[in-house]
Protein backbone atom coordinates (compact mmCIF):
# COMPACT_ATOMS: atom_id res chain seq x y z
CA UNK A 1 0.00 0.00 0.00
CA UNK A 2 1.57 3.47 -1.03
CA UNK A 3 0.82 6.26 1.32
CA UNK A 4 0.87 9.96 -0.19
CA UNK A 5 -0.13 13.02 2.04
CA UNK A 6 -3.70 14.75 0.85
CA UNK A 7 -3.74 18.00 -1.03
CA UNK A 8 -5.55 20.98 0.41
CA UNK A 9 -5.73 22.83 -2.42
CA UNK A 10 -5.27 22.07 -5.95
CA UNK A 11 -5.51 19.11 -8.75
CA UNK A 12 -5.23 15.31 -8.77
CA UNK A 13 -4.90 13.75 -11.88
CA UNK A 14 -5.59 10.17 -11.68
CA UNK A 15 -5.74 7.06 -14.08
CA UNK A 16 -3.11 8.76 -16.12
CA UNK A 17 -1.89 6.28 -18.82
CA UNK A 18 0.88 4.01 -17.11
CA UNK A 19 4.71 5.97 -17.96
CA UNK A 20 2.76 9.37 -18.94
CA UNK A 21 2.63 11.15 -16.14
CA UNK A 22 6.01 13.40 -16.70
CA UNK A 23 4.32 14.28 -20.25
CA UNK A 24 1.27 15.17 -18.38
CA UNK A 25 3.29 17.48 -16.15
CA UNK A 26 5.01 19.00 -19.00
CA UNK A 27 1.74 20.06 -20.71
CA UNK A 28 0.61 21.67 -17.15
CA UNK A 29 4.00 23.51 -16.92
CA UNK A 30 5.47 21.71 -13.63
CA UNK A 31 7.45 20.96 -11.84
CA UNK A 32 7.37 24.16 -10.58
CA UNK A 33 7.56 25.45 -7.20
CA UNK A 34 4.25 23.94 -6.27
CA UNK A 35 3.93 20.29 -4.32
CA UNK A 36 3.95 17.95 -6.73
CA UNK A 37 3.58 14.06 -6.12
CA UNK A 38 4.37 11.99 -9.09
CA UNK A 39 3.08 8.30 -9.08
CA UNK A 40 4.48 6.31 -12.17
CA UNK A 41 3.36 2.59 -12.52
CA UNK A 42 0.64 2.37 -9.72
CA UNK A 43 -1.72 -0.61 -9.71
CA UNK A 44 -5.00 0.03 -10.67
CA UNK A 45 -7.86 -2.12 -10.81
CA UNK A 46 -9.77 -0.92 -14.13
CA UNK A 47 -6.46 -0.12 -15.98
CA UNK A 48 -3.46 -2.86 -14.67
CA UNK A 49 -0.92 0.08 -14.05
CA UNK A 50 -1.70 3.47 -14.28
CA UNK A 51 0.01 7.15 -13.01
CA UNK A 52 -1.20 9.72 -10.53
CA UNK A 53 0.09 13.59 -10.29
CA UNK A 54 -1.37 15.33 -7.27
CA UNK A 55 -0.13 19.14 -7.21
CA UNK A 56 -0.88 21.44 -4.54
CA UNK A 57 -2.49 25.18 -5.94
CA UNK A 58 -2.43 24.30 -9.42
CA UNK A 59 -5.79 24.30 -11.50
CA UNK A 60 -5.81 23.31 -14.90
CA UNK A 61 -7.57 25.11 -17.74
CA UNK A 62 -9.97 23.64 -20.47
CA UNK A 63 -7.13 24.16 -23.28
CA UNK A 64 -4.65 22.16 -20.91
CA UNK A 65 -6.92 19.37 -20.59
CA UNK A 66 -7.94 18.77 -23.77
CA UNK A 67 -4.09 18.05 -24.24
CA UNK A 68 -3.65 15.84 -21.46
CA UNK A 69 -6.53 14.32 -23.24
CA UNK A 70 -4.35 12.95 -26.27
CA UNK A 71 -2.25 11.45 -24.12
CA UNK A 72 -4.40 10.36 -21.57
CA UNK A 73 -6.99 9.67 -22.60
CA UNK A 74 -8.86 8.11 -19.47
CA UNK A 75 -7.62 10.44 -17.09
CA UNK A 76 -10.09 11.85 -14.44
CA UNK A 77 -9.27 15.28 -13.35
CA UNK A 78 -10.37 16.02 -9.33
CA UNK A 79 -9.95 19.84 -8.34
CA UNK A 80 -9.62 19.78 -4.59
CA UNK A 81 -10.52 22.73 -2.42
CA UNK A 82 -9.75 22.64 1.42
CA UNK A 83 -9.45 19.47 1.70
CA UNK A 84 -12.32 18.12 -0.28
CA UNK A 85 -12.85 17.04 -3.94
CA UNK A 86 -14.85 20.47 -4.73
CA UNK A 87 -15.32 19.49 -8.71
CA UNK A 88 -14.98 16.63 -11.06
CA UNK A 89 -13.65 16.11 -14.23
CA UNK A 90 -12.80 13.67 -16.60
CA UNK A 91 -10.76 14.57 -19.41
CA UNK A 92 -12.39 14.31 -23.10
CA UNK A 93 -11.19 13.55 -26.71
CA UNK A 94 -11.99 17.67 -28.07
CA UNK A 95 -12.66 17.75 -32.20
CA UNK A 96 -10.39 19.95 -32.82
CA UNK A 97 -7.14 21.57 -30.85
CA UNK A 98 -6.50 25.25 -31.66
CA UNK A 99 -3.51 28.02 -30.76
CA UNK A 100 -1.26 25.35 -28.40
CA UNK A 101 0.40 22.68 -30.84
CA UNK A 102 2.84 23.41 -33.47
CA UNK A 103 2.60 22.25 -37.06
CA UNK A 104 5.52 19.62 -37.93
CA UNK A 105 5.31 20.71 -41.58
CA UNK A 106 8.45 23.16 -42.07
CA UNK A 107 6.59 24.74 -45.04
CA UNK A 108 2.83 25.08 -43.41
CA UNK A 109 2.08 29.14 -43.19
CA UNK A 110 1.30 28.64 -39.61
CA UNK A 111 5.18 28.11 -39.31
CA UNK A 112 5.92 30.99 -41.53
CA UNK A 113 6.92 34.10 -39.45
CA UNK A 114 4.42 37.09 -38.49
CA UNK A 115 1.71 35.19 -40.76
CA UNK A 116 -0.94 35.87 -38.40
CA UNK A 117 -2.70 31.77 -38.24
CA UNK A 118 -3.41 30.62 -35.23
CA UNK A 119 -3.08 26.53 -35.38
CA UNK A 120 -5.60 24.64 -35.88
CA UNK A 121 -5.81 20.72 -35.78
CA UNK A 122 -8.70 18.45 -36.34
CA UNK A 123 -8.46 15.67 -34.14
CA UNK A 124 -9.57 11.80 -35.48
CA UNK A 125 -9.48 9.11 -33.79
CA UNK A 126 -8.52 5.29 -33.74
CA UNK A 127 -5.64 5.67 -34.17
CA UNK A 128 -5.40 9.21 -32.58
CA UNK A 129 -4.16 11.59 -35.44
CA UNK A 130 -4.11 14.81 -35.81
CA UNK A 131 -5.10 17.14 -38.96
CA UNK A 132 -3.51 20.45 -39.58
CA UNK A 133 -6.63 22.68 -40.40
CA UNK A 134 -3.89 24.41 -42.74
CA UNK A 135 -1.46 22.41 -44.16
CA UNK A 136 -3.58 19.02 -43.94
CA UNK A 137 -0.59 17.38 -43.02
CA UNK A 138 -1.70 14.43 -41.03
CA UNK A 139 0.29 13.66 -37.36
CA UNK A 140 -0.16 10.72 -34.78
CA UNK A 141 -1.04 12.28 -32.20
CA UNK A 142 1.56 12.48 -29.20
CA UNK A 143 4.08 13.52 -32.19
CA UNK A 144 3.05 17.45 -32.17
CA UNK A 145 2.98 16.88 -28.27
CA UNK A 146 6.63 16.44 -28.47
CA UNK A 147 7.41 18.70 -30.14
CA UNK B 1 -18.85 34.85 -48.91
CA UNK B 2 -18.03 31.99 -50.92
CA UNK B 3 -14.24 30.93 -51.29
CA UNK B 4 -12.65 28.12 -53.50
CA UNK B 5 -9.79 26.78 -50.48
CA UNK B 6 -9.92 22.98 -51.12
CA UNK B 7 -11.80 20.04 -53.26
CA UNK B 8 -13.08 18.42 -50.06
CA UNK B 9 -15.43 21.23 -49.58
CA UNK B 10 -17.20 20.76 -52.76
CA UNK B 11 -19.89 18.25 -52.89
CA UNK B 12 -21.00 16.20 -55.83
CA UNK B 13 -23.69 18.21 -56.21
CA UNK B 14 -21.67 21.06 -56.10
CA UNK B 15 -19.51 19.84 -58.61
CA UNK B 16 -21.92 18.74 -61.03
CA UNK B 17 -23.65 21.99 -60.98
CA UNK B 18 -20.10 23.89 -61.41
CA UNK B 19 -19.47 21.86 -64.22
CA UNK B 20 -23.06 22.37 -65.68
CA UNK B 21 -22.20 25.87 -65.38
CA UNK B 22 -18.63 25.49 -67.26
CA UNK B 23 -20.42 23.53 -69.79
CA UNK B 24 -22.34 26.95 -70.51
CA UNK B 25 -19.83 28.76 -70.70
CA UNK B 26 -17.70 26.75 -72.85
CA UNK B 27 -20.54 27.24 -75.36
CA UNK B 28 -19.74 31.42 -75.21
CA UNK B 29 -15.97 30.70 -75.36
CA UNK B 30 -15.97 28.48 -78.50
CA UNK B 31 -18.63 31.22 -79.97
CA UNK B 32 -16.32 33.97 -79.04
CA UNK B 33 -18.73 36.17 -77.23
CA UNK B 34 -17.94 37.80 -74.35
CA UNK B 35 -20.05 38.23 -71.15
CA UNK B 36 -21.34 40.91 -68.97
CA UNK B 37 -21.60 39.01 -65.55
CA UNK B 38 -18.17 40.66 -64.42
CA UNK B 39 -18.34 43.62 -66.10
CA UNK B 40 -17.01 46.93 -63.79
CA UNK B 41 -15.43 44.40 -61.53
CA UNK B 42 -11.79 43.39 -60.76
CA UNK B 43 -9.69 40.11 -60.35
CA UNK B 44 -6.59 40.53 -57.82
CA UNK B 45 -4.23 37.62 -59.64
CA UNK B 46 -1.69 37.38 -56.55
CA UNK B 47 0.85 34.75 -57.68
CA UNK B 48 3.24 34.60 -54.83
CA UNK B 49 4.78 31.16 -57.22
CA UNK B 50 5.78 31.19 -60.86
CA UNK B 51 2.75 29.85 -63.02
CA UNK B 52 1.73 30.07 -66.83
CA UNK B 53 -1.51 28.15 -67.11
CA UNK B 54 -3.24 28.84 -64.36
CA UNK B 55 -2.69 32.19 -64.26
CA UNK B 56 -3.33 33.22 -67.96
CA UNK B 57 -6.04 31.05 -67.69
CA UNK B 58 -7.76 32.76 -64.57
CA UNK B 59 -7.01 36.28 -66.48
CA UNK B 60 -8.58 34.94 -69.70
CA UNK B 61 -11.70 33.68 -67.87
CA UNK B 62 -11.95 37.35 -66.07
CA UNK B 63 -11.74 39.15 -69.50
CA UNK B 64 -14.10 36.67 -71.19
CA UNK B 65 -16.60 37.86 -68.29
CA UNK B 66 -15.68 41.49 -69.39
CA UNK B 67 -14.13 41.76 -65.89
CA UNK B 68 -10.53 43.67 -65.97
CA UNK B 69 -7.67 42.01 -63.67
CA UNK B 70 -4.59 43.73 -61.58
CA UNK B 71 -2.04 41.32 -59.16
CA UNK B 72 1.66 40.57 -60.00
CA UNK B 73 3.69 37.16 -61.34
CA UNK B 74 5.85 36.80 -59.09
CA UNK B 75 6.43 37.94 -55.48
CA UNK B 76 10.31 39.96 -56.18
CA UNK B 77 7.88 42.74 -57.56
CA UNK B 78 5.96 43.26 -54.30
CA UNK B 79 6.34 44.10 -50.55
CA UNK B 80 6.74 40.68 -50.34
CA UNK B 81 10.20 41.64 -50.90
CA UNK B 82 10.13 44.23 -48.39
CA UNK B 83 9.17 41.12 -45.97
CA UNK B 84 5.51 41.81 -45.83
CA UNK B 85 3.43 38.98 -45.05
CA UNK B 86 1.46 37.58 -47.07
CA UNK B 87 -2.21 38.12 -44.75
CA UNK B 88 -1.17 41.57 -45.04
CA UNK B 89 -0.63 41.78 -48.76
CA UNK B 90 -4.17 39.75 -49.44
CA UNK B 91 -5.98 41.85 -46.52
CA UNK B 92 -4.61 45.30 -48.60
CA UNK B 93 -4.97 44.08 -51.99
CA UNK B 94 -8.43 42.60 -51.06
CA UNK B 95 -9.33 46.43 -50.79
CA UNK B 96 -8.48 46.92 -54.32
CA UNK B 97 -10.50 44.05 -56.29
CA UNK B 98 -13.59 42.48 -56.47
CA UNK B 99 -12.01 38.81 -56.06
CA UNK B 100 -8.33 37.44 -55.21
CA UNK B 101 -6.94 34.11 -57.43
CA UNK B 102 -3.28 33.05 -55.51
CA UNK B 103 -1.54 30.82 -55.41
CA UNK B 104 1.43 30.81 -52.91
CA UNK B 105 4.51 27.65 -52.34
CA UNK B 106 2.73 27.72 -48.77
CA UNK B 107 0.53 24.67 -47.43
CA UNK B 108 -2.34 26.68 -46.41
CA UNK B 109 -1.97 29.84 -47.32
CA UNK B 110 -5.27 30.26 -48.93
CA UNK B 111 -7.59 29.28 -46.09
CA UNK B 112 -5.37 31.72 -43.91
CA UNK B 113 -6.24 34.35 -47.19
CA UNK B 114 -9.88 33.74 -46.74
CA UNK B 115 -9.59 34.38 -43.18
CA UNK B 116 -8.08 38.30 -43.63
CA UNK B 117 -9.59 38.81 -47.21
CA UNK B 118 -12.71 41.23 -47.79
CA UNK B 119 -13.20 39.24 -51.22
CA UNK B 120 -13.45 35.78 -52.15
CA UNK B 121 -10.09 33.92 -52.23
CA UNK B 122 -9.62 31.37 -55.14
CA UNK B 123 -6.70 28.60 -54.55
CA UNK B 124 -4.89 28.29 -57.47
CA UNK B 125 -2.52 26.15 -55.53
CA UNK B 126 -0.75 26.21 -52.08
CA UNK B 127 2.23 24.24 -51.79
CA UNK B 128 1.83 20.86 -52.19
CA UNK B 129 -1.83 21.43 -50.55
CA UNK B 130 -4.47 21.85 -52.80
CA UNK B 131 -5.35 22.92 -56.50
CA UNK B 132 -8.78 22.74 -56.61
CA UNK B 133 -9.23 24.46 -60.22
CA UNK B 134 -7.39 22.33 -61.45
CA UNK B 135 -9.43 19.01 -60.26
CA UNK B 136 -12.09 20.73 -61.25
CA UNK B 137 -11.49 21.75 -64.94
CA UNK B 138 -9.85 18.00 -64.74
CA UNK B 139 -13.44 16.89 -64.01
CA UNK B 140 -14.79 18.90 -67.02
CA UNK B 141 -12.10 17.14 -69.34
CA UNK B 142 -13.20 14.06 -68.05
CA UNK B 143 -17.25 14.30 -68.43
CA UNK B 144 -16.88 16.76 -71.66
CA UNK B 145 -14.52 13.42 -73.41
CA UNK B 146 -15.99 10.54 -71.61
CA UNK B 147 -19.70 12.13 -71.26
CA UNK B 148 -19.59 10.77 -67.73
CA UNK B 149 -18.00 11.30 -64.44
CA UNK B 150 -19.73 7.62 -62.80
CA UNK B 151 -18.14 4.03 -63.79
CA UNK B 152 -14.71 5.07 -64.69
CA UNK B 153 -11.36 3.32 -64.63
CA UNK B 154 -9.09 5.76 -64.06
CA UNK B 155 -5.07 5.14 -64.47
CA UNK B 156 -2.65 7.76 -62.37
CA UNK B 157 1.14 7.50 -63.65
CA UNK B 158 4.20 8.87 -62.47
CA UNK B 159 4.66 11.35 -59.30
CA UNK B 160 1.98 10.42 -57.16
CA UNK B 161 3.83 10.85 -53.96
CA UNK B 162 4.15 14.72 -54.36
CA UNK B 163 2.03 15.60 -57.33
CA UNK B 164 -1.19 17.62 -55.56
CA UNK B 165 -3.56 17.30 -58.88
CA UNK B 166 -3.69 13.59 -58.84
CA UNK B 167 -4.08 13.68 -54.84
CA UNK B 168 -7.35 16.52 -55.46
CA UNK B 169 -8.59 14.25 -58.10
CA UNK B 170 -8.30 11.30 -55.72
CA UNK B 171 -10.49 13.13 -53.34
CA UNK B 172 -13.39 14.77 -55.90
CA UNK B 173 -13.63 11.13 -57.15
CA UNK B 174 -14.87 9.98 -53.39
CA UNK B 175 -18.42 11.62 -54.54
CA UNK B 176 -19.10 9.47 -57.53
CA UNK B 177 -19.85 5.84 -58.08
CA UNK B 178 -17.87 2.56 -59.65
CA UNK B 179 -14.75 4.21 -59.76
CA UNK B 180 -11.49 2.02 -60.47
CA UNK B 181 -8.14 3.46 -59.67
CA UNK B 182 -4.32 1.95 -61.17
CA UNK B 183 -2.06 3.89 -59.35
CA UNK B 184 1.12 3.28 -61.29
CA UNK B 185 4.57 4.82 -60.14
CA UNK B 186 7.98 3.49 -58.86
CA UNK B 187 8.27 2.69 -54.74
CA UNK B 188 9.97 5.96 -54.34
CA UNK B 189 7.04 8.32 -55.47
CA UNK B 190 4.11 5.68 -54.50
CA UNK B 191 0.63 7.07 -53.44
CA UNK B 192 0.36 8.00 -49.77
CA UNK B 193 -1.96 5.60 -48.18
CA UNK B 194 -4.22 8.59 -47.28
CA UNK B 195 -5.57 8.65 -51.05
CA UNK B 196 -5.76 5.14 -51.45
CA UNK B 197 -10.09 5.40 -51.49
CA UNK B 198 -12.13 3.06 -52.48
CA UNK B 199 -11.09 0.35 -55.31
CA UNK B 200 -7.67 0.31 -56.29
CA UNK B 201 -4.31 -1.39 -57.52
CA UNK B 202 -0.89 -0.69 -57.65
CA UNK B 203 1.88 -1.02 -59.74
CA UNK B 204 5.14 0.15 -61.17
CA UNK B 205 4.47 -1.11 -64.59
CA UNK B 206 3.27 0.96 -67.66
CA UNK B 207 0.13 -1.07 -67.95
CA UNK B 208 -2.59 0.97 -69.61
CA UNK B 209 -4.54 -1.48 -71.45
CA UNK B 210 -7.73 -1.54 -69.31
CA UNK B 211 -7.87 2.15 -68.76
CA UNK B 212 -10.75 5.15 -69.35
CA UNK B 213 -8.58 7.50 -68.24
CA UNK B 214 -5.00 7.89 -68.12
CA UNK B 215 -3.83 10.88 -66.05
CA UNK B 216 0.47 11.57 -66.55
CA UNK B 217 2.02 13.85 -64.21
CA UNK B 218 6.13 14.89 -64.50
CA UNK B 219 8.29 13.95 -62.17
CA UNK B 220 9.63 16.89 -60.24
CA UNK B 221 12.89 18.02 -60.38
CA UNK B 222 12.32 20.50 -57.34
CA UNK B 223 11.14 18.00 -55.46
CA UNK B 224 13.88 15.51 -54.80
CA UNK B 225 16.62 16.22 -52.48
CA UNK B 226 19.00 13.69 -53.97
CA UNK B 227 19.32 14.71 -57.64
CA UNK B 228 20.86 11.51 -58.59
CA UNK B 229 17.24 9.37 -57.27
CA UNK B 230 15.94 12.40 -59.63
CA UNK B 231 17.83 11.28 -62.78
CA UNK B 232 17.27 7.69 -62.07
CA UNK B 233 13.60 8.30 -62.08
CA UNK B 234 12.99 11.41 -64.46
CA UNK B 235 12.01 8.67 -67.95
CA UNK B 236 10.54 6.23 -65.88
CA UNK B 237 7.10 6.45 -67.62
CA UNK B 238 6.79 7.50 -71.03
CA UNK B 239 4.16 7.36 -73.53
CA UNK B 240 5.08 7.05 -77.35
CA UNK B 241 2.71 5.92 -80.09
CA UNK B 242 3.51 2.30 -79.54
CA UNK B 243 1.93 2.73 -76.06
CA UNK B 244 -1.01 3.74 -77.21
CA UNK B 245 -1.51 1.02 -79.60
CA UNK B 246 -1.84 -0.85 -76.40
CA UNK B 247 -4.23 2.14 -75.10
CA UNK B 248 -8.63 1.22 -75.80
CA UNK B 249 -9.92 2.91 -78.41
CA UNK B 250 -11.87 5.55 -76.52
CA UNK B 251 -9.59 6.17 -73.62
CA UNK B 252 -8.37 9.38 -73.47
CA UNK B 253 -4.95 10.73 -71.47
CA UNK B 254 -4.34 14.09 -69.58
CA UNK B 255 -1.57 16.01 -68.29
CA UNK B 256 -2.19 19.00 -66.15
CA UNK B 257 0.96 20.41 -67.58
CA UNK B 258 4.33 21.01 -68.41
CA UNK B 259 5.72 17.84 -69.87
CA UNK B 260 8.71 17.42 -69.82
CA UNK B 261 9.57 13.33 -71.36
CA UNK B 262 6.70 11.64 -70.33
CA UNK B 263 4.87 11.89 -73.30
CA UNK B 264 6.26 11.44 -76.84
CA UNK B 265 5.29 14.55 -79.07
CA UNK B 266 3.76 12.20 -81.85
CA UNK B 267 1.35 11.69 -79.65
CA UNK B 268 -0.02 14.97 -79.74
CA UNK B 269 -2.13 14.42 -83.57
CA UNK B 270 -3.59 10.90 -81.62
CA UNK B 271 -7.46 11.99 -80.78
CA UNK B 272 -7.02 10.61 -77.36
CA UNK B 273 -4.39 12.87 -76.69
CA UNK B 274 -6.46 15.91 -74.94
CA UNK B 275 -4.30 17.66 -72.88
CA UNK B 276 -3.98 20.78 -74.68
CA UNK B 277 -8.32 20.37 -74.82
CA UNK B 278 -7.84 19.86 -70.75
CA UNK B 279 -5.44 23.39 -70.85
CA UNK B 280 -8.51 25.33 -73.14
CA UNK B 281 -11.09 23.69 -70.84
CA UNK B 282 -9.47 25.51 -67.23
CA UNK B 283 -10.83 28.62 -68.93
CA UNK B 284 -14.52 28.02 -68.84
CA UNK B 285 -13.95 26.34 -66.15
CA UNK B 286 -12.63 28.74 -64.37
CA UNK B 287 -15.49 31.32 -65.59
CA UNK B 288 -17.99 29.13 -63.86
CA UNK B 289 -15.72 29.70 -60.38
CA UNK B 290 -15.34 33.01 -60.58
CA UNK B 291 -19.46 33.49 -61.53
CA UNK B 292 -19.86 31.18 -58.68
CA UNK B 293 -17.87 33.11 -56.18
CA UNK B 294 -18.10 36.81 -57.16
CA UNK B 295 -20.51 36.84 -60.17
CA UNK B 296 -23.98 36.93 -58.01
CA UNK B 297 -23.88 32.86 -57.68
CA UNK B 298 -24.19 29.92 -59.49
Amino acid sequence: MMMVKHIENGTVIDHINAGKALEVLKIIGGPNSSITVIAINVLSTKHGRKDILKMEDVYIDKKKLDLISLIAPNATVDVIKNGKVAEKRQVKLPKEVSGVLKCLNPKCITNKPREPAVTKFIVKQNPLRLICAYCNKEFEGESLLKA
Amino acid sequence: MKHVISIEDFSRKDLDSLLAEADKMLSFVKKGKQLDIMKGKIMGALFFEASTRTRLSFESAMHRLSGSVIGFAEPASTSLAKSETIADTVKTISQYCDVIAMRSPFPGAAKLASEVSRVPIINGGDGSREHPTQTMLDMFTIKKEKGRLDDLHIALVGDLKYGRTVHSLCKAFQNYKKIRFTFISPKELAIPNEYKIGEYRETNKLELEDADVVYMTRIQKERFPDQTEYEKLKNIYRITPETMKTMKKDAIIMHPLPRVGEIDWHCDSDPRAVYFKQAFYGVPTRMAIIKMVAGGGN
